[in-house]
């Protein structure tokens, strides 16, 4: 027992800052949620706990299952598909090319992932803009293209929201697939399995480890993109691209009401374990 | 992993909730000898800045041992009361001196923000100088004063004379209908097509601008209203009607189009732009404007005078009294928590001396609140549409001055926001937003219009 207390002192400081500037936030958004605490009027001062009215609001309020329906096409579109099977292509494709192709592609897509994520946004609006490079280049060749950001807006931040993390899952497959035994790959070529066979039956399940890791990075990180659209779009037009975090913002920061956008950070923190769950159930990365 | 698996959970639910926890950074607080002074300055609106600046200077002159900390804040009109109200949620960082609107008095007083001035006011000789609608401006649900008026302001209708040449429309152009606006509107379109005819602030990027410049110019023009009798009006025609009108611009394409409307920046581009460059016809806009055009402007523009025209927004149909228009204005007001209230106070009475009230309600195109100011030939005669507005207050309205209203203004913007956009016809809109007002205030507190 004391053998226990001994060890366990020298992590004390970091567990304590833990729970002060991570676990601390989490507890009081989730009081808050309870509350009707505003930024301004006779709540601020005097915030009252008023049980579940708020979430029964949000149940009402219909922009609150349309903000929910697109958080999970943003997140599925741009982070499950988008990311993921463009990452894991990429790095596939990159490990079979030569090498000046290789360094070439790879620096550009990782350029996207080491820009700050307020400029990588802004060269997004740059290039969806309605008189933006897109549409230059589109009108280059005789086409008018659409205001993307305001016809189109979620495809629109979609596809930022892919070229701007296609590099993380590119570079976390590049690891894993270097670790793929090659006699096992070997070992089903020379049993007559084709590429595509050799990629599902082989490959895919040798780096599921990484995949199901990868795959609830990316979830999660998507999920809380906030500047990113804020910046494109500000969640508009109305609230065609208003996903959880952007609601959020503006219930909380546009309308003062901070209680009941702490109520919807509390569903985002909801909505991101059932994503976790759903990929630790499904993928088992702890059987071997 | 099995220890990976416990640990996701809580570290997932961390990164979310800190988007939201992580807000309220400290910043510099106030000691006895420092009085801190918060005041937006966002785009063209940089007379405050100037004249806060120079105040600080001969503050710090005549008061030797105390510091001035200007703390100007870099956002949009929304944003601005967003960062206003997380500063005064933080002893740290509450200012001593703010720059408040007078729509959130009351809010403000009623969330303990502001600080009572009756004591301070009774023994300040220039306070007489003040008329009373400036007052009761500053004046909270319980009587007290909190904000000290810098100036007033009204609305109208500004419009291009070359532009509404082109079009076959006179110089003095007066419409006397929604209807003879909307005329006009389409006529400049014809004319040319790469002209925005009507520009009416709307949706929730321009914040405030888009419910008082646009919205409640439409709907006070009715004879429909916001608030009657302590009660909030719902489902009224004039509220579908205008709504309609902002729908009817929007889609028509007599407005700018949504995406240019949705740009936090718009306010700026009209006034430093659009109407300079002759690319707006007609803006309805606040009395406020021409100070983007004067030497100390944003946007100076020597020739405006000869170039734009104003005209009252008129009512609906024209009925009496023919035109309306809306008011508000600024004030500064006192940090409850403030240290240094006897320091914050002077400060505020030097900043709106004789002499510096003048000069701001000169630069930034105010209409003047002090009886000495608004008799003073420089006011007049520097700029040349003052008459016009301040001729409006006759006709003008005031926002409902209820706690609630910042709140209830929000959901305006939400209503204008889905009409402009389509999602919502008018009457989908105005339904939304009556239930979302009764959220608000409860149903005892609503009245069918």
């Amino acid at each position: 027992m004391s053998r226990g207390v001994a060890r366990a002192v020298p992590l004390a400081p970091a567990v304590v800052l833990l729970a002060l500037f991570m676990l601390g936030p989490v507890v009081w958004s989730f009081y808050g949620s309870f509350t009707n605490t505003a930024l301004t009027g006779p709540t601020a001062a005097n915030p009252e706990w008023i049980g579940f009215d708020n979430y029964i609001g949000l149940i009402g309020d219909p922009d609150f299952p349309k903000s929910l329906w697109l958080t999970v096409v943003f997140v599925f579109a741009s982070a499950v598909v988008g990311q993921n099977v463009l990452g894991i292509a990429l790095a596939g494709l990159l490990r079979s090319a030569v090498r000046p192709v290789r360094s070439i592609a790879s620096t550009v897509v990782v350029a996207a992932w080491v820009l700050p994520e307020i400029v990588a946004a802004f060269a997004a609006y740059a290039f969806f803009h309605s008189e933006g490079t897109l549409n230059a280049m589109l009108g280059g060749v005789g086409i008018t293209g659409p205001d993307w950001l305001y016809s189109t807006p979620m495809l629109a931040v979609v596809l930022a929201n892919v070229w701007r993390g296609t590099a993380f899952s590119m570079m976390v497959y590049s690891a894993a697939l270097a670790e793929v035994p090659p006699e096992l790959t070997e070992a089903a070529q020379l049993d007559g399995a084709n590429g595509l066979q050799r990629l599902a039956w082989v490959t895919l399940p040798v780096i599921r480890r990484s995949i199901s890791t990868n795959l609830m990075l990316t979830t999660l990180q998507t999920l809380s993109v906030f500047t990113l659209i804020y910046v494109m779009t500000g969640g508009g037009p109305g609230t065609d691209s208003s996903t959880l975090p952007i609601l959020a913002y503006q219930e909380a920061f546009k309308f003062a009401q901070v209680g009941y956008g702490t109520a919807i950070a509390t569903v985002m923190i909801v909505v991101g374990g059932i994503f976790s769950v759903i990929y630790i159930r499904a993928l088992r990365p702890e059987v071997d | 992993m099995r220890t990976a698996r416990v640990f996701i959970a809580p570290v997932t639910a961390t990164a979310l909730a800190l988007s939201l926890g992580a807000c309220g950074a400290g910043g510099g607080g106030s000691d006895d000898s420092t009085i801190t002074v918060a005041y937006q300055k966002f785009g063209n609106f940089t007379q405050g800045d100037a004249l806060f600046k120079d105040v600080k200077a001969a503050y710090e002159e005549a008061n030797p041992g105390v510091t001035v900390e200007l703390v100007p804040i870099e956002a949009a009109q929304n944003d601005y009361f967003t960062k206003l109200a997380l500063m005064n949620r933080s002893p740290s960082t509450a200012p001593d001196v703010m720059y408040e609107d007078t729509f959130m008095i009351k809010s403000d007083v009623e969330a303990g923000y502001l600080l009572p001035l009756d004591d301070y006011l009774a023994e300040w000789e220039d306070w007489d100088q003040f008329v009373d609608g400036a007052k009761e401006a500053g004046a909270g649900d319980d009587g007290k004063t909190y904000g000290v008026s810098m100036g007033t302001d009204t609305r109208g209708l500004w419009f291009n004379k070359d532009v509404l040449a082109k079009a076959g429309l006179p110089e003095d152009w007066a419409p006397t209908s929604w209807d003879e606006l909307l005329e006009a509107a389409r006529a400049i379109k014809e004319s040319d097509p790469d002209v925005v005819p009507l520009n009416i602030y709307s949706g929730k990027p321009m914040g405030e601008a888009s419910v008082m410049q646009g919205f409640e110019m439409l709907l006070y023009g009715t004879g429909d209203t916001l608030y009657e009798d302590g009660k909030w009006v719902l489902g009224s025609q004039g509220f579908v009607d205008a709504l309609d009108f902002i729908g009817t611009v929007y889609t028509e394409g007599l407005a700018p189009t949504p995406q240019q409307a949705l740009d936090t920046n718009i306010g700026n581009t009209v006034s430093a732009e659009w109407l300079p460059d002759g690319k707006v016809g007609i803006a309805l806009d606040g009395s406020w404007v021409a100070g983007n055009w004067l030497e100390s402007g944003a946007a100076p523009w020597p020739e405006w005078s000869e170039t734009m025209g104003t005209a009252a927004m008129p009512t609906q149909d024209g009925a009496d009294p023919g035109a309306v228009s809306m008011s508000g204005g600024w004030t500064l007001a006192i940090g409850s928590g403030s240290e240094v209230p006897d320091e914050a106070f002077e400060f505020i009475s030097m900043a709106l001396n004789r002499e510096n009230s003048l000069r701001y309600d000169v630069e930034a195109s105010q209409i003047a609140v002090r009886s000495d100011v608004a008799e003073d030939p420089e006011y007049t005669a520097t700029n040349p549409t003052a008459e016009f507005f301040t001729d409006l207050v006759e006709v003008t309205h005031f926002r409902p001055a209820t706690s609630d209203y910042p709140k209830i203004s929000n959901e305006i913007m939400v209503a204008m926001e889905s009409v402009m956009t389509g999602q919502q016809t008018p009457e989908e809109a105005a339904a939304v937003y009556d239930e979302a007002v009764t959220g608000i205030v409860g149903d005892e507190n609503t009245t069918q219009g």
